[in-house]
């Protein structure tokens, strides 16, 4: 029997497959890769596209990622999938994006907590002019 | 028969109040059924990831990743807060910013500046009241929060490390327990901490990188810390939900003692009623 490894696939939401395998061939960024048990440790980076399992029992199994990285130990290999479609310019959007829904939080007055506090002033300012009325009407 | 107009329509506007408390109860209860079950799917990853960043930190790489260096001098730190969108939910925000407010008051004691990423509308509110330096915010993530929604505002915290205005980062979030107790929690992100290496990992060793090591590294960090968050945010989804359907019951329960109270009130007012009744009818009789 050839040696074997195990393989953990998974992703932030899920865990994808977890087992045992003679082989697995994955879409690594400076082109495929093909791995068996006792490989040297290594960390690389993975394309989107298909990772293929070869199981024990000679049967080959895929399942499809979209980018990630790839640890390899010698007799563990693990696939940290993404989730999110990860792209550099992309990822600087989304930070520009959080950034600027806090600016604006700190310019716009009209946000919750304000509405909060127009209330309590208002309700102040009725009692008054209900007290005001009350000393007035007893004059 | 007039007697107790105002306690039957108390009674009723606390039926109803009752009604709401009960369905959001149970709403409540699907919801955490469901956020617990995300929860745990999304473990896995979390301790893979934080294996092989273990491994990593023992490996002896030719590029030391400024994450898992220490910063000697700390002038300002960064918290990432988890909190919930909506209230309703006992004291789960309110624990957790109480937590906060100590340790920041300590940190403003030592001199030292605090940035702000708020996650969640509560803690928006909140410390925009309260006046903290908020960076970045995500807000409205609902019951299904994604990782894609997180990126931005994490990155926002790693920019500010990578370029020195902050040297710790920390993340602040409730921990679920069980259905009846959730912790708030603030934990160190950066600097990264690891355990202690596994014994057949002590030896000389490092990783081949492809293509660089500083560009695998820095993707692997990036996702460490984002899977971290993420996992913080999943917790306190499951948490609020937990949180409010123990609220909602107390509060049903409440009104259930509320509303027998009120009930006995109002018998002994209309037997009252009628007892006076009987004994005018009786004495106009008897003086007739």
């Amino acid at each position: 029997m050839a040696m074997t490894f195990h393989v953990d696939i998974v992703s932030a939401e899920e865990e994808i497959y977890s087992g045992l395998a003679e082989m697995l061939f994955a879409p690594a960024e400076m082109g495929e890769v093909g791995i068996l048990a006792r490989h040297t440790p290594m960390l690389t980076a993975l394309k989107p596209g298909e990772v293929r399992i070869k199981t024990t029992d000679g049967e080959e199994s895929s399942v499809y990622i979209s980018g990630g990285m790839l640890e390899i130990q010698p007799h563990v290999v693990t696939i940290l999938s993404d989730t999110a479609i990860r792209a550099k310019d992309l990822d600087e959007a989304a930070a520009l994006e959080a950034k600027e829904r806090a600016e604006k939080l700190l310019q716009d007055k009209h946000s919750e907590v304000d509405f909060a506090r127009a209330e309590a002033e208002l309700a102040e300012a009725i009692a008054q002019i209900q007290t005001i009325k009350k000393m007035k009407s007893r004059r | 028969m007039a007697v107790g107009k105002e306690i039957r329509v108390k009674i009723k506007s606390i039926k109803n109040t009752q009604k709401i408390t009960r369905a959001m109860e149970m709403v409540a209860a699907s919801k955490m059924r469901k956020a617990q079950k995300r929860m745990r799917a999304s473990r896995p990853y979390a301790l893979k990831m934080r294996n092989v960043v273990a491994h990593l930190a023992h490996a002896h790489p030719e590029y030391k990743h400024p994450y898992l260096a220490d910063r000697e001098s700390v002038k300002r730190v960064g918290v990432i807060i988890v909190s919930s969108d909506r209230g309703l939910c006992g004291g789960l925000n309110t624990n957790l910013f109480r937590k906060l407010l100590a340790k920041m008051k300590k940190w403003n004691d030592d001199g030292i500046e605090i940035e702000l990423c708020a996650i969640g509308q509560k803690s928006v509110s909140f410390f925009k009241r309260f006046g903290g330096q908020i960076v970045s915010k995500a807000v409205h993530l609902g019951d299904e929060p994604e990782i894609a929604d997180l990126i931005g505002s994490v990155k926002v915290m790693l920019d500010a490390y990578d370029e020195g205005k902050i040297d710790r980062l920390f993340l602040a979030s409730s921990d679920f327990v069980n259905t009846m107790t959730q912790n708030p929690q603030i934990d160190q992100l950066l600097p990264v901490q690891v355990a202690e290496p596994e014994d057949e990992l002590k030896h000389h060793w490092d990783y081949l990188y492809e293509p660089e090591a500083q560009v695998v590294l820095d993707k692997l960090m990036t996702r460490y810390i984002e899977s971290l968050v993420y996992q913080g945010v999943v917790e306190n989804s499951a948490c609020e939900q937990a949180a409010r359907m123990v609220a909602m019951k107390s509060a049903s329960d409440n009104a259930g003692d509320l509303i027998s109270e009120l009930q006995l009130v109002y018998n002994k007012a209309r037997q009252a009623a009628i007892t006076q009744e009987i004994s005018e009818i009786v004495s106009g009789a008897a003086a007739v």
